[in-house]
């Protein structure tokens, strides 16, 4: 798959399948398309060529199988909710449109945020909350999303080292539930304590598979070496051209 | 029916009414601009439908209301989307791209209505800004049993029935699809990826405004609309802090505002013996702004007083409770009772003044000669140090700073409810912990 934004490739021919079961880690410099490439997968951003399908079906017949956590930045942590709102947004899809959440729902939410440690803070205001509280807020709205597969934008970032042990604690118990977990992950130290799988990328795939035979210094140096790698050079001919790329 | 009641039905109830209605109607969907932070939305419409109403009148040859609201309707959707295509072409914010957009489209209008020299069409910027309340009038039924009648409905004014017809469906809208809205303005990708288009969400929403724009439009002019689009919202955001109760209270205040407004119009220069009345939309949008103002200032939380007092109070408690550990620490060594300038030169001055005072006043300190603790203020004095102290050696042996660092972080946690569990019997300074048990 090939992804553009104004003509500009920012992801290349990425192809990848990932493995069922399992913690993957996405790792690569600012700028490198990590996100670009969960919202490609999800449909959020438009794709210039190629195909992502999950167990053989395209995104939209799967949505209820797939949860989604976007990076804290992404929304207005004012907005007039509380945690068990936010929570309970995970289940939107499986209340459908029109109806309101139900009794059950909200106790489906209320089990998620508890999961997360996050019961006693359920009624709070989301501006009221600290950073990894917010984080965990995220996360257990994922839960409650019930998915087969996650994908996480920067679950670890700005958050707290009890938020860092809970987040990873949670995502472990996705594991042993037989759930998949994709996670763009910023902080090499710790790729190989917390993940399976990793994929480094930097408008391509530089390398992906279990992580003892990848995260490797050379395939690092490959993925960080060089502010400009040669194809971050080709795209900006290209835009230079006019834009007939992607 | 006396002819007071007949008088107001015929003149003030279907003014009030249409003015009614337009708040609301603006008032509800306002909140979702305001989330959105798009809360000008309703400003570049109302100036943008020109074009669509003079584009309608010159496909149609008339003036029917009909053909006009589909026009100026048409007109608010391309507004909105024409704004998000010079957003994403131009990489300009949004409220730039409404800029560019409404004054361009309030041009074309007034350039084609001068090209095409549409006869009997007079562009009234009174009428613009403040709409055509007082014109709006009907003759009501002389009897109560008369309302009933078909005929009486069918001489109530367009304005009202329209404003009436959307205030139903937009309340619909935002009740049926409220959970929808509310996801789509909080995590538009969230939305999405579950399957609540956020575009198709953001679209219906700008549906409504801009038919919400031109319905309130005529009967209530453009200020109003776009004081009501954004202020009620923002008056409720102050006193609430969840959707659903800030929708209710918006939608109250939008309501308020009507009738004070109107009131304040028509019925006040009366009461004061004038002959004149006010604009009732322009008195409207004063009494919204009023209410903002009342918000802003005296809002329980967020209220500029509210947060004056609440500061006050704190900085007594603090001031107060360093003089309490003051004398405490004081007490322990050979020194003895210390006068009132020594508190002084111990707490500073300002702390000092208030703290003592509210040391005195609530008997946790006894001045004469010199300052010294009563009983209760001995236990009181004795819990804070212990809290300081508890703090200090929590600090050092958990949190890893260096003892000669502690003391500051220290004398802004004892202030809190807060304290670290512990044990140990001596501070890092090798000071004793005072504990609970200790008596005077």
């Amino acid at each position: 798959m090939t992804v553009a934004y104004h003509h500009k490739p920012v992801l290349w021919d990425v192809d990848y399948d990932a493995p069922a079961n399992a913690l993957v880690a996405i790792v690569g410099p600012n700028g490198a398309g990590k996100s670009t490439l969960i919202k490609a997968c999800l449909d959020l951003v438009p794709r210039a060529s190629g195909l992502v399908e999950f167990w053989g079906s395209p995104y939209r017949r799967v949505r209820g199988r797939v949860g989604y956590v976007p990076q804290r930045e992404s929304v207005d942590w004012d907005f007039p909710v509380s945690a068990l709102d936010v929570v309970c947004m995970g289940r939107y899809h499986k209340i459908g449109w029109c109806r309101p959440v139900s009794r059950a729902h909200k106790r489906a939410g209320m089990e998620c945020l508890a999961r997360v440690g996050m019961l006693p803070l359920a009624d709070r205001q989301i501006s009221q909350l600290s950073g990894g509280q917010q984080q965990r807020v995220f996360l257990a709205r994922a839960l409650a999303q019930e998915a087969d597969l996650y994908f996480m934008d920067e679950p670890f970032a700005g958050v707290d080292a009890a938020t860092e042990r809970a987040i990873v604690e949670v995502l472990r118990e996705l594991k042993r539930g037989g759930k998949t977990v994709i996670c763009v992950h910023h902080d090499l130290q710790t790729v190989a304590e917390y993940f399976d799988h990793v994929m480094l990328i930097n408008m391509r795939v530089v390398a992906a598979g279990p992580v003892g035979e990848v995260f490797t210094r050379e395939n690092l140096h490959k993925t960080y070496g060089g502010r400009l790698t040669l194809l971050a050079e080709a795209a900006e001919a290209v835009a230079r051209a006019g834009g007939g790329g992607g | 029916m006396s002819p007071v009641v007949h008088n107001f039905l015929q003149l003030d109830a279907m003014p009030l009414a249409a003015g009614l209605l337009a708040a609301v109607l603006c008032g509800l969907l306002g909140n979702f601009l305001i989330l959105r932070k798009l809360s000008l939305m309703g400003d570049a419409i109302s100036h943008s439908v020109l074009p669509g109403l003079v584009a309608a009148f010159l496909i149609t040859h008339s003036r029917s209301p009909g053909p006009m609201f589909i026009g100026a309707a048409a007109a608010g959707v391309v507004t909105v989307g024409l704004v998000e295509l010079v957003r994403k072409i131009g990489r300009i914010e949004t409220g730039a791209a409404m800029g560019v957009v409404f004054s361009l489209l309030f041009a074309l209008g007034v350039l084609l209505i001068e090209q095409a020299s549409i006869p009997g069409v007079d562009l009234d910027p009174d009428c613009v800004l403040y709409g055509e309340l007082s014109t709006i009038f009907w003759f009501p039924p002389d009897t109560w049993g008369g309302f009933l009648s078909l005929d009486t409905l069918g001489r109530v004014p367009r304005q009202v029935v329209t404003l009436l017809v959307m205030a139903v469906l937009a309340t619909g809208f935002v009740v049926v699809l409220f959970k929808e809205l509310r996801l789509a303005a909080f995590d538009p990708a969230l939305a999405t990826a579950q399957g609540f288009h956020a575009g198709l969400m953001h679209f219906l929403l700008m549906l409504f405004v801009a038919a919400a724009t031109v319905a309130s439009f005529e009967a209530v002019g453009s200020i109003l609309v776009i004081a009501m689009l954004i202020c009620p919202a923002a008056t409720a955001r102050l006193l609430t802090d969840r959707l659903r109760p800030q929708i209710v209270v918006s939608v109250a205040i939008a309501a308020a505002s009507a009738v004070l407004g109107y009131l304040g119009a028509n019925a006040l220069p009366a009461a004061l013996g004038r002959s004149w009345s006010l604009n009732s939309a322009g008195g409207m949008t004063v009494a919204a702004g009023g209410l903002f103002l009342a918000a802003a200032l005296f809002g329980p939380r967020h209220g500029v007083v509210g947060r004056w007092v609440r500061r006050r109070r704190l900085e007594g408690t603090v001031a107060m409770e360093d003089v309490l550990a003051a004398l405490y620490r004081r007490g322990e060594g050979a020194a003895g009772a210390p006068t009132r300038a020594e508190v002084a030169a111990l707490v500073g001055q300002r702390a000092a003044r208030r703290g003592v005072r509210l040391a005195e006043a609530t008997g946790l300190i006894q001045q004469g000669e010199r300052v010294v603790l009563t009983e209760v203020g001995e236990v009181a004095a004795r819990d804070l140090v212990r809290r300081h102290r508890l703090w200090e050696s929590y600090l050092v042996t958990e949190a890893g700073v260096a003892p000669d660092h502690v003391h500051d972080t220290a004398e802004r946690l004892e202030h809190l409810v807060v304290r670290p569990e512990g044990d140990s019997a001596t501070d890092p300074h090798g000071r004793r912990i005072p504990s609970q048990a200790d008596r005077t």
